[in-house]
């Protein structure tokens, strides 16, 4: 039996649930879970045990969660980043692109159903009663992933991973693997549709396509730079690749490798018609990657500051 | 300031070194660095740079369709374009990169070139990484 610790930090605990969908197979996993915090059970942060393995699950926000992963970092003998969020900072990794008073602002402010007339922002600690001193998890400028906080041992991609890769890579964790736990091929290499000579242009995705290649149609897809683990589910239901699968495991900064594609692939109208046509182009190529970027995020102090 | 160039070894870095044999002078803060060809230098090389403090990247190849390995140069010429699209939505002035052809025997090209981008980043000021990194 192997010892296994299951933690949610600023992720949407999708992958938990993609755990779960595993149902009765979960049992052939041969592994128990003594600490899960906080969607699985209530496990107690002061009481966190040793174990063999740690999953942690979405990317760093608060200081309460850089706390934890640290924590468990010292009491798991492999710390594996669970899905895209903890590997690469995820969708919420997005955020990055603003600044931390931007969000506050944009959320408690100036959202559309926002109802806060005394225009209340949530502050790290508040006096009650003028003698009880409360105190919040602190909000960090910026989302990180798990591996600029600790070291990480195993990276599991995908928003959620599939119930199968999991079974796959969970074996494989055990089984003493370390790096990207991947078959290392690409979304195409599942897909059953080819690409052809190149891309007809750079437009949304508006039209229907069914039976055929995004890419060749002139839709973007990210596919050719995407882990396939997934087995291609998207492009086969007719959706492009989003890049959820993470980067290949030779690359490291994912939406550059997405600009290579692209120039390989567009011809110069193709080049103007991405501009014209996607005002945020670096939202929708580090969509799920921009806290492991080389630039993470809008340039501001943090970027320089030294990560323990 | 620091510019890094990466220069074709068959046009752009030929007419550099043309411009020194011909004792033409360009400004000393172009690094250049000599890659097989310019569709080589890959995105990540470029932002690399940028956050190692350079104020300047850019790219050299051949001309137009004289590109020693057929398509090399056209790549490098796209890819900047999308970089340049990419860059300001990072708070970094799209101007920080730029896309020159050259061929080995235009030293003066080379030259002018590289005085008016010296000029262009002395006017943009140092890179913000490296502005924030300082103060």
């Amino acid at each position: 039996m192997v010892d296994v610790a299951i933690y949610l930090a600023a992720g949407c605990s999708g992958c938990e649930l993609s755990l779960l969908d595993l149902g009765d197979r979960l049992a052939d996993l041969n592994f128990r879970v003594i600490w899960a915090s906080p969607t699985l059970g209530d496990g107690k942060y002061g009481r966190i045990p040793e174990v063999d393995i740690a999953f942690v699950e979405g990317g760093v926000r608060l200081d309460e969660q850089e706390r934890i992963v640290r924590e468990l970092r010292r009491k798991s003998d492999v710390l594996v980043a669970f899905g895209i969020c903890a590997a690469c900072g995820g969708v919420p990794g997005l955020a990055n692109l603003h600044s931390k008073d931007e969000i506050l602002e944009g959320v408690f402010r100036k959202g559309t159903t926002t109802d806060n007339p005394e225009s209340i922002i949530p502050q790290k600690t508040v006096f009650v009663d003028g003698k009880y001193e409360l105190t919040l998890p602190e909000f960090y400028e910026n989302v990180r992933a798990v591996d600029q906080i600790v070291e990480v041992d195993c990276y599991i991609g995908g928003c959620p991973p599939t119930p199968g890769q999991i079974e796959d890579a969970v074996s494989r964790i055990i089984g003493g693997e370390v790096g990207w736990i991947t078959t290392a091929r690409a979304v195409c290499e599942s897909c059953p549709y080819e690409l052809g000579d190149g891309m007809e242009g750079a437009g949304r995705f508006t039209k229907i396509v069914s039976g055929e290649c995004f890419l060749k149609k002139g839709i973007l897809c990210f596919g050719p730079a995407t882990q396939g683990d997934c087995g291609a589910s998207c492009p086969k239901v007719n959706t492009p690749c989003r890049g959820c699968g993470g980067p290949l495991p030779a690359v490291s900064d994912y939406g550059a490798k997405i600009v290579d594609m692209l120039s390989l692939l567009l011809d110069e109208k193709g080049v103007e018609e991405l501009g014209s046509n996607y005002h945020t182009i670096a939202k929708l190529i580090y969509l799920y990657s921009m806290a492991s970027a080389t630039i993470p995020g809008r340039v501001r102090k943090y970027h320089v500051r030294e990560i323990e | 300031m620091n510019i890094v160039g990466f220069a074709c070894q068959w046009c752009a870095y030929q007419a550099a070194d043309l411009a020194g044999s011909m004792k033409m002078e360009y400004p000393e803060s172009i690094k250049l660095i000599r890659v097989p060809c310019s569709g080589r230098v890959e995105t990540e090389f470029i932002l690399q740079a940028l956050l190692n403090g350079a104020d300047g990247v850019f790219v050299a190849g051949c001309p137009v369709a004289e590109c020693h390995y057929r398509m090399g140069n056209r790549i490098a010429r796209k890819r900047i374009a999308i970089l340049k699209r990419i860059l300001p939505e990072f708070g970094i002035e799209s101007g920080r990169v730029e896309f020159l052809q050259v061929s080995s025997a235009d030293a003066r090209r080379f030259v002018e070139f590289a005085e008016e981008f010296d000029r262009k980043i002395k006017k943009l000021g140092s890179n913000p990484i490296r502005r924030y990194s300082d103060g």
